[in-house]
């Protein structure tokens, strides 16, 4: 919604740097004057708690890095040094390490917010984009970091993980090498990683640059779906009215954190992780942090193979394909409704959708051959293949489809006449 | 229609001197941005002194006869199971259509050749395969904790079976766990890391192997 920019310099400094650099223009106009539709709720404010949480995390990232040795056979003892001797390093261990869960609840929240009200509809796609981009390198640091503290977890993680790529014909083997620089995970692959994981949370503030850019163009979609026509009665300015509202909402959540990172650091973590890595001995049961969870259960998912994809590879495709799939969402959602608001029987699929997710998640957690609650017979496996099938089903059959069968309820005409009542 | 200058040469017609300049001046800095990134890739591939722990020397003496050893080479772990005449029974006796991969994933040979049990050793007595998981790369239990159903290994990870010639039997894991280059550099001391035509054609001292089938 950029508009004509209401920034009126008042000093004489502010005259001068204006008109050389208009970076007070800039903040103004994207943070104080921004037109923002006057009906966000608070699923709106976890893009906040998101740039909120990425600074967390750089902070005390460098911080860490300050103290932690990335070396195989110093690595898991600078950790524990770290949490035991290092001035309030187990605060700053404990911030970090819960930061990355918190910051993963707040971005699942904020994108199953864009799937319901429809988010990455026209025009905002590489909005959408920019977004999915973000997700995959924070997993991708998500991942670097896990291995960091050199715990069993964190390098059998790191084994099955890029085993994985191995799956690839042809090129799989010696990516995998390249991969770890040795013929194993070792001193090389935790010493790239570490480097690499402190290179892309920079990249992540460079994206996110791009994904406000790319927000502030067309401006904030809302919860009925139905764009601003008239900023002066359809809108607000940013401040006061979402900043107070962004930071109560930061406020609580950063209250939650708190309960985490003082009263149970370690409850999100795994207690193999508190032994060194050795990798001579497995861990009986490998699982990966609990963001991962869902993927890792449609890795396993597939079990058998389909036609020349053995399923092994099979499983790393669909794994990827999970999120890849996200990038041409907006266009396999033929619907021109953005808000689910509106969309009575596409909203039960979304429902639908998210206990799919929550499931895989569960499924992820558990041993694929318990049975689920104890039904004999009845294996997490199964379970997991049925929901790994709706995962994909919503994304390739229900929301193109429905786009087109479905009739959509009465809009309102504006979004003051929806909020105000007087159109 | 002819062009002068400059415009591409669309409709069949012939490249003038700046097309040529232009294809020229891309291929070059393609060619040159290709040279300039390689390094920058190759430095993440296994380094010199890495390369160089490639080779290393196990005295298999203390194994005795059923029992095994696992070592570490090239930062990961290598079983040697010193096999009981039992064992090597057990693993020449299976046709090669009850193995699920039947290659014989044995580096000393070429890629294709079967998956019999003395393909994948010099001397049938002393197994040597590298001890990842071919599924995902977990350490299988041996002799220490649990054989598995075909008496080799097993993968607690995702419930892997290997046979006592190291060859999978049952579950997710797609191939054999693959038998590294190595040869006896005497009766019982092996050398991994060399095939032992590499190592003849090193100058090493090579021992008569006695199982060997190619």
């Amino acid at each position: 919604m950029s508009g004509h920019s209401t920034y009126e310099p008042k000093t004489g400094f502010t005259r001068w740097l204006d008109s050389r650099l208009p970076i007070v223009r800039l903040g103004w106009d994207s943070f104080v004057d921004f037109p923002t539709p006057r009906n966000l709720n608070y699923w709106w404010t976890f893009g906040g708690i998101l740039a909120v949480f990425l600074m967390i995390q750089i902070i005390t990232g460098i911080i860490l890095a300050m103290h932690y040795v990335p070396h195989e056979a110093m690595a898991f003892e600078s950790v524990e040094r770290i949490r035991r001797d290092v001035n309030f390093g187990w605060m700053i261990q404990s911030m970090h390490a819960n930061g990355a869960a918190f910051f993963f609840v707040a971005v699942y929240l904020h994108m199953f917010r864009g799937l319901y009200y429809g988010s990455y509809k026209a025009p905002r796609e590489i909005l959408w984009i920019l977004g999915v981009v973000i997700y995959l390198l924070m997993m991708a640091t998500a991942f670097m970091g896990y291995v960091l503290p050199w715990g069993q977890m964190s390098y059998w993680g790191a084994m099955v993980i890029t085993n994985l790529i191995g799956a690839l014909p042809f090129v799989g083997d010696a990516i995998r090498e390249w991969l770890w620089g040795g013929f194993s995970v070792g001193q090389t692959t935790l010493n790239r990683f570490f480097s690499l994981h402190y290179l892309l949370p920079f990249i992540i503030a460079g994206v996110v640059g791009l994904h406000i850019w790319a927000l502030h163009v067309p401006g904030n979609g809302n919860p009925l779906g139905i764009e601003v026509k008239d900023t002066k009665k359809d809108a607000l300015p940013f401040h006061p009215y979402y900043t107070v509202k962004d930071g109560f909402a930061i406020i609580v959540y950063l209250m939650i954190f708190a309960i985490f990172v003082f009263f149970m650091p370690n409850v999100l973590g795994h207690a193999d992780n508190f032994i060194e890595a050795n990798p001579l001995s497995t861990p009986a049961h490998i699982v990966p942090e609990w963001y991962f969870l869902p993927f890792y259960a449609i890795l396993r998912a597939i079990t058998f193979d389909i036609g020349p994809i053995d399923a092994k590879l099979g499983g790393v495709l669909a794994m990827f394909g999970a999120i890849a799939i996200l990038f041409v969402l907006p266009w396999l959602d033929t619907s021109k409704v953005r808000s689910m608001r509106f969309r009575p029987l596409t909203r039960w699929f979304f429902i639908f959708f998210v206990l799919a997710a929550l499931g895989l998640g569960w499924c992820g957690a558990k041993n694929p051959d318990d049975y689920v609650l104890g039904m004999e017979g009845f294996k997490f496996l199964y379970l997991a293949q049925f929901l790994t099938l709706y995962y994909f089903a919503y994304f390739i059959v229900i929301l193109p489809v429905l786009g087109i069968v479905e009739k959509p309820k009465e809009r309102p005409a504006s979004i003051e006449a929806a909020v105000l009542g007087n159109a | 229609m002819t062009e002068e200058n400059g415009a591409p040469g669309v409709d069949g017609q012939e490249p003038s001197r700046r097309d040529f300049i232009y294809i020229a001046a891309g291929g070059a800095a393609a060619v040159g941005g290709g040279l300039v990134a390689w390094p920058f890739i190759d430095q993440m591939n296994p380094a010199a002194d890495t390369l160089a722990l490639g080779s290393i020397r196990v005295d298999v003496s203390p194994v005795l006869q059923g029992s095994e050893i696992t070592v570490m080479w090239r930062g990961a772990p290598v079983f040697i199971r010193h096999r009981t005449e039992e064992e090597i029974a057990a693993a020449r006796a299976v046709e090669l259509s009850a193995l699920p991969d039947e290659d014989a994933r044995n580096d000393n040979l070429p890629a294709g050749t079967p998956g019999f049990d003395a393909n994948r050793v010099l001397r049938p007595e002393y197994l040597i395969v590298k001890g990842n998981c071919t599924h995902l790369g977990c350490v299988p239990l041996g002799l220490n904790a649990n054989t598995g159903d075909y008496d080799g290994w097993y993968c607690p990870c995702h419930g892997s079976h290997y046979d006592t010639s190291a060859r999978i039997r049952r579950g997710p894991a797609p191939e054999n766990l693959p038998v590294p280059d190595y040869f006896f550099e005497t009766e019982t001391v092996v050398k991994l890391g060399l095939s032992p035509e590499e190592a003849s054609a090193a100058g090493w001292t090579v021992s008569e192997n006695d199982g060997a089938v190619a």
